[in-house]
């Protein structure tokens, strides 16, 4: 008989990785309708699995009004852009930017501070993710998208400054 | 019968655990197993007579060039080519295909002409066709598939102008299962005067073909998914037609004469063989062929049936559970691809894997198909001649428990 060579995961890190949050998340993702007229628009796709997340960004100044996420994938690609949306709404925009780095940085496995993980609210379940090496680009796709969107609506305001 | 538990001693990766389960292997339509003969053949040429092929006058490259050959003959054996000279080692299906498209098509498809394929193809059976004709000026026509997922054949007959010079169109769908009738398939095409490449990737490693009843002009396979190593696969092509295309890639092995100026090309197979081939495991390939030759490829046809038939049963327990693909198991290959409307396949996947199961989930390189069924993308399950009822058993009853685990937060509002 061969080893079993890969890690023993007892079956509650299943439970870690599909915390209830998320697949609430995933059953009702929030802020569903798309934003017209939004400052900040941008599509982001896997081409691996075909997973999908678009997002819309009102702004006032630097300063996030309104946000729309839509998308089409698995729960964790799904829970992450939706509870992304809940947390960016009264961000500036570097402050959205902080977030993406920070979620990164969980989803790489690197422990945060109390303080860090508060400032995360329900993204804090996806840390079990990390844990999924295959599964950490689904947690990120929302994010990617994200920042994709701010690069491009910065090169717009540069433009038309 | 298949004596699949003698069968399964032969695979050493079957006897492992995976999350302290043991491993039930169900993605044999991405790549298959290797049995412990072939793993044997790889290290046996590189411990025992490792050189270079066709060139060298000592010992080693002797018995090298006579175990490469040998296996391009068992090769030619095993699909019934007419002789070894229409038997082109590539590295897999993907390149064979492209192959055809660069030293024929290109050559030959002008504007107005068509290539005519099919709805359930691979991407690496549609991809070099968009392009090529891209570059020529031919269409590229698209038959569909019945409500079941059969190719639909009265589409196809309609399709089949005599403005058609290629049909390329899979043998077995990789996602559907579902088996083309290639033989009418040939003979509808070659009535209008098209050549028919037949996509042979699903096909060749699980029922016996034969390239002379089918009458194809091409077929293209790869080792990995026939028990064999990955980096070695096959294009058959009818010798007349090998003898007046062009060469594929250019440089050493490939050339009669050269001077400064130009060089001359060899006659198939080795013109479209540039460059030191994959030795080993063409060598190892051979071996692979042995191993089914002496199961019989009949017999592993007749197995998948019956495991298919057994699956198709189960997987009706499951009454959330879409099956997508013919209903009957005659009419397909060991290929499930199967949907939950709650449970993306991925998450389904993640979970399969804590059993110990291994399955595919994502579009299959198949976008558009898996796109046409409604869904961004399947769950698949696979079959080859190791696999049981007992795995099947295992692969219900770890759906059963996901269907719980993601149920346990309310259906969405």
């Amino acid at each position: 008989m061969a080893q079993d060579t890969s890690p023993a995961f007892p079956m509650d890190e299943l439970d870690e990785l599909y915390r209830e949050v998320i697949l609430d998340h995933y059953r009702n993702p929030r802020n569903r309708s798309p934003v017209p007229h939004a400052d900040i628009a941008s599509e982001g796709q896997n081409p691996f699995c075909g997973d999908e997340v678009a997002v819309q960004i009102r702004l006032e100044g630097e300063r996030i009004v309104q946000v729309g996420v839509q998308g089409r994938g698995c729960s964790i690609s799904q829970a992450s852009a939706s509870m992304m949306g809940e947390l960016l709404k009264g961000k500036t925009v570097g402050e959205a930017l902080g977030l993406s780095r920070r979620v990164r940085e969980m989803l790489q496995g690197k422990a945060l501070s109390p303080q860090e993980l508060e400032e995360l609210g329900d993204l804090e379940a996806l840390r079990g993710v990390s844990k999924f090496p295959v599964r950490i680009k689904c947690a990120l796709l929302g994010w990617m998208t994200l920042e994709e969107g701010i690069a491009q609506w910065r090169k717009g305001a540069s433009t038309r400054r | 019968m298949l004596d699949v538990h003698t069968i399964r001693q032969d695979f050493p990766v079957l006897q492992r655990k995976v999350h302290g389960k043991p491993l039930v292997y169900l993605d044999n339509a991405a790549t298959s197993q290797k049995p412990r003969q072939v793993i044997q053949a790889l290290v046996a040429y590189y411990e025992g007579y490792n050189a270079n092929v066709h060139r060298a006058v000592h010992t080693l490259g002797e018995e090298a060039t006579q175990r490469y050959e040998e296996a391009r003959q068992k090769v030619a054996d095993f699909i019934n080519a007419p002789s070894l000279e229409c038997i082109i080692w590539t590295r897999n299906t993907t390149e064979a295909i492209n192959l055809v498209a660069s030293a024929w098509a290109r050559h030959h498809l002008k504007p107005g002409e068509e290539v005519l394929t099919s709805a359930m193809e691979h991407h690496s059976n549609l991809v070099p066709w968009q392009r090529v004709c891209a570059e020529t000026g031919a269409t590229l026509r698209i038959a569909p598939l019945t409500p079941e997922g059969l190719l639909d054949m009265d589409a196809f007959r309609r399709l089949l102008s005599p403005r058609v010079r290629l049909v390329a169109i899979t043998h077995m769908s990789n996602v559907l299962g579902s088996i083309v009738p290639v033989e009418e398939v040939v003979r509808l095409a070659h009535g209008v005067g098209a050549l028919v490449l037949v996509d042979g990737a699903q096909s060749v490693p699980h029922m016996p073909v034969d390239v002379q009843a089918l009458d194809c002009d091409f077929l293209a396979f790869s080792a990995h998914k026939m028990l064999g190593p990955t980096g070695i696969g096959v294009l058959y092509g009818k010798l007349p037609l090998l003898e007046e295309m062009e060469p594929f890639l250019m440089g050493g092995e490939m050339v009669r004469e050269v001077t400064y100026e130009r060089a001359t090309w060899k006659a198939p197979p080795f013109r479209y063989e540039a460059g030191t081939p994959n030795i080993a495991d063409a060598i190892a390939f051979g071996v692979a062929i042995d191993y089914l030759k002496a199961i019989g490829m009949s017999a592993i046809r007749q197995h998948e049936i019956a495991l298919t038939r057994y699956a198709l049963q189960r997987f009706a327990e499951l009454e959330e559970v879409q099956v997508f693909g013919p209903p009957r198991a005659e009419q397909r290959g060991g290929v499930i691809s199967f949907h939950h409307p709650d449970i993306h396949p991925h998450d389904l996947g993640t979970f399969l894997d804590r059993e110990g199961i291994a399955i595919r989930a994502g579009h299959h390189c198949a976008m558009p198909l898996v796109r046409s069924l409604g869904v961004v993308a399947t769950a698949r399950a696979s079959f080859y001649l190791y696999n049981t009822e007992e795995e099947v058993d295992a692969l219900i009853d770890a759906l059963r428990k996901a269907i719980r685990f993601f149920g346990r937060v309310g259906t969405p509002r």
